[in-house]
């Protein structure tokens, strides 16, 4: 695991009074990153940190006992699964790639198409997906938490609260928590950008972030800053992928909506590409948001493959290709009519692209390991 | 009053609904039209380079603009195109630019612009397009289409060494041996005898090229006869003109004609009052739209759909990459006012420029 990760977990277990500790998680900040935002009514505390930890892991959540948050988050897999698209009870595959949960503290909205405005309100989705935990309520989830000793103890803990004071907002709140502690800088690149250690990087990956912040135009939505790197505008952006899934005209563009009305954004568009592929217009129904997907963090990514929203790329090499073709992984392949203005041809040479790569495999934490 | 799209075409429904009272109590007060819906793209300035290609950032601008005013519901009546399908007026412009065209579902109408004009003088768009002035009617609105980018005709049939040398003198902004754009004398003749037939109590729309009103001349934002025209237009109890060419949002009002731009959808112009070596007459009541960032390539362009009510012109914008904006009638002042940006405190401060 993250020794960052780690060493705030270690900070947890130390005990410190809640408000003391967020003064702590925002001086432990690593290297690259600011501090950790932290609503004003759920502060981070040791003990809400176990809990949460305990719920993200728990795999009774789920209609078939065998799937939980980590199912899809596996910390083993830079917390997410390897998969294109995720798979649920039953294997159930739903339509979109798990995102790494890593950071995800800093996002201003949740979810690729930003449904959801924060990871607590975020975490209550996927146990009802039929694709995901299966649930037909929060009911199963309460029941097991009020009555088995554990969690009893844990939540008394965390929250002052037992038997049916504890509400699915508790749940919820600790899953953010626990969500806010895996935090990942301190990669080669914020040593060599941020710290000032010209040797973190190699050659190639320092001729990468040239690249990166000049023809190849990454910067402008995967941002770097002059004291920390997000590696997001926190937008969102039509850039190509899956665009053949995307309504051809009104009557299927209608039959989309209806689908999001009907059954509500989360179920729908976890269940039928045609309208996942509306993107953010699922929630502004605006049509310049027709396809656009949020501008998803780079830390990490050489350990997060599968790439892209649909996980249609298998490599970092094709995706610094799509990019480079102008938002299509073969020169030949039509250009979708609703692509970004931001998203062009970048004429990079096969040794840019090479070094864009390099650069990018410096975005990885120390600590991250495949199994 | 705060309008997004979602809650345009909520009023835009109730608006149709109300369409449907008895025909007697719309006519009292605006003649016999009724509520209906348009939507309008501009200044595509598709540009050819050579052999197969053409620029790709014009191309995409007009594909994406097509493609998003397709997906349009409720659909609307009708379409405009305001003009600069072309950006040299060749004949590979205007074929390719009309081929994209093509994907438009529903009827167009176009207007013709000065980068379509001034290399064959309108011989190609006509025999392509149709006539360059013309007026149809339209649920009780009468719709006049002008060609407002006539010049002197000294200039435009002064020894020229090639007809292209023309038409890259016309596009030239600031260029001290251009020459304004106006209607003509002919072309008011013809407005004059074309509005005689009309009742004084039917809404006008009037569809140019350039402002039929004075606000920069070095950049053509300007007709040099615009008051003959807004003195034709006077006697009717509401018009609207809209026009391209400037490639961003400006309305004003002046008596009883309301002004609205319409954007391009090739690339925004900085607004006049910003170029200060001139002075510029900015309308009072236009609210600049904010320029985030020109690394999106479709940021401060777009298009526009129009919802007619009650003969008003209400105008929102399409930004990709950018806020959409809404500008609308307020019958209560007399005139369009921004439905979030209008008064003072509500706007987003303008990025200072050096």
């Amino acid at each position: 695991m993250n020794r960052t990760i780690r060493y705030l977990k270690g900070m947890l277990r130390a005990g410190a009074v809640a408000a003391t500790f967020v003064a702590c998680v925002a001086l432990a900040a690593p290297l690259g990153l600011p501090p950790v935002p932290v609503p004003a009514d759920n502060a981070i505390t040791p003990e809400k940190v176990k809990l949460g930890d305990k719920l993200f892991h728990d795999t009774g959540f789920s209609t078939t006992g065998e799937v939980s948050c980590s199912t899809c988050h596996d910390q083993n897999k830079g917390f997410t699964d390897g998969l294109p698209v995720s798979e649920g009870i039953h294997k159930l595959k739903g339509t979109r790639n798990a995102p790494t949960v890593v950071n995800a503290a800093y996002l201003q909205t949740q979810f690729w198409d930003g449904r959801e405005p924060t990871l607590e309100s975020q975490s209550a989705q996927p146990f009802l997906n039929p694709v995901e935990m299966g649930l037909e309520n929060h009911d199963p989830i309460l029941t097991v938490v009020r009555s088995d000793p554990e969690y009893g103890d844990l939540f008394q803990k965390a929250f002052g609260k037992s038997g049916e004071q504890i509400t699915m907002v508790e749940v919820q709140q600790a899953l953010a928590t626990f969500q806010r502690t895996l935090i990942a800088g301190n990669s080669p690149f914020d040593r060599y950008y941020f710290g000032g250690d010209k040797t973190a990087m190699s050659p190639e990956a320092i001729r990468g972030l040239e690249v990166f912040v000049g023809q190849g135009r990454c910067v402008s939505c995967h941002v770097i800053e002059q004291t920390q790197a997000l590696f997001t505008d926190n937008r969102f952006h039509m850039i190509g992928v899956a665009a053949n899934q995307m309504p051809k005209d009104l009557d299927e563009l209608s039959a989309a909506v209806e689908d999001v009305k009907k059954r509500g954004t989360d179920i729908a568009v976890l269940s039928n590409a045609k309208t996942s592929s509306l993107g953010r217009y699922a929630v502004t129904r605006d049509l310049t948001d027709i396809g656009a997907f949020k501008t998803p963090t780079l830390r990490n990514i050489d350990l997060t493959a599968p790439y892209l929203h649909d996980g249609s790329v298998e490599t970092l090499e094709e995706v610094v290709q799509f990019y480079n073709n102008g938002g299509r992984l073969e020169e030949t392949d039509p250009v979708p009519e609703l692509l970004s203005g931001g998203i062009r041809p970048l004429n990079l040479t096969e040794e840019q692209q090479a070094d864009l790569v390099e650069f990018l495999k410096a975005l990885t934490s120390p600590g991250f390991f495949r199994k | 009053m705060n309008l997004n799209r979602r809650a345009f075409l909520k009023t835009t429904g109730a608006a149709l609904m109300a369409s449907g009272f008895p025909m007697s109590l719309v006519k009292m007060a605006f003649g016999a039209a009724q509520d209906f819906t348009f939507a309008y793209i501009s200044d595509a300035h598709i540009q050819y380079i050579k052999g197969d290609k053409f620029v790709r950032n014009w191309d995409m601008g007009l594909i994406r603009a097509i493609r998003e005013a397709n997906l349009l519901t409720p659909r609307p009546d009708f379409f405009m195109f305001g003009g600069d399908l072309a950006q040299l007026g060749r004949k590979e412009e205007l074929d390719h630019g009309l081929e994209i065209m093509s994907r438009l579902r529903g009827r167009v109408h176009y207007v013709i612009g000065e980068h379509d004009y001034y290399l064959d003088l309108g011989e190609y768009w006509q025999s392509k397009i149709g006539p360059l002035w013309y007026s149809f009617d339209h649920k009780g609105v009468h719709f006049v289409v002008l060609n407002s980018i006539l010049t002197y005709d000294s200039w435009t049939h002064k020894k020229w060494a090639a007809p292209m040398d023309r038409m890259l003198a016309m596009a030239r902004l600031d260029n001290p041996q251009g020459s304004p754009f106006m209607v003509g004398e002919e072309q008011l003749g013809w407005i004059k005898k074309d509005l005689e037939k009309v009742d004084r109590t039917t809404p006008v729309v009037v569809f140019s090229h350039s402002p039929i009103q004075k606000i920069y001349k070095g950049w053509n934002f300007w007709t040099e006869d615009a008051e003959k025209v807004q003195a034709l237009l006077e006697p009717f109890d509401k018009v609207t003109v809209i026009y391209g060419h400037v490639h961003q949002i400006q309305y004003n009002q002046i008596g009883n004609i309301t002004f609205h731009a319409v954007m391009a959808t090739a690339w925004p112009w900085p607004y006049p009052e910003s170029y200060s070596q001139v002075p510029s007459h900015l309308p009072k009541l236009t609210v600049p739209m904010n320029r985030a960032d020109p690394f999106f390539e479709r940021d401060a362009t777009g298009w526009q759909f129009i919802d007619v009510g009650k003969g008003n012109v209400n105008m929102h914008y399409q930004l990709p990459d950018n806020e959409n904006r809404s500008v609308v009638f307020n019958p209560k002042t007399g005139y369009p006012q921004d439905v979030r940006y209008q008064d003072m405190d509500s706007r987003i401060p303008p990025q200072t420029h050096y």
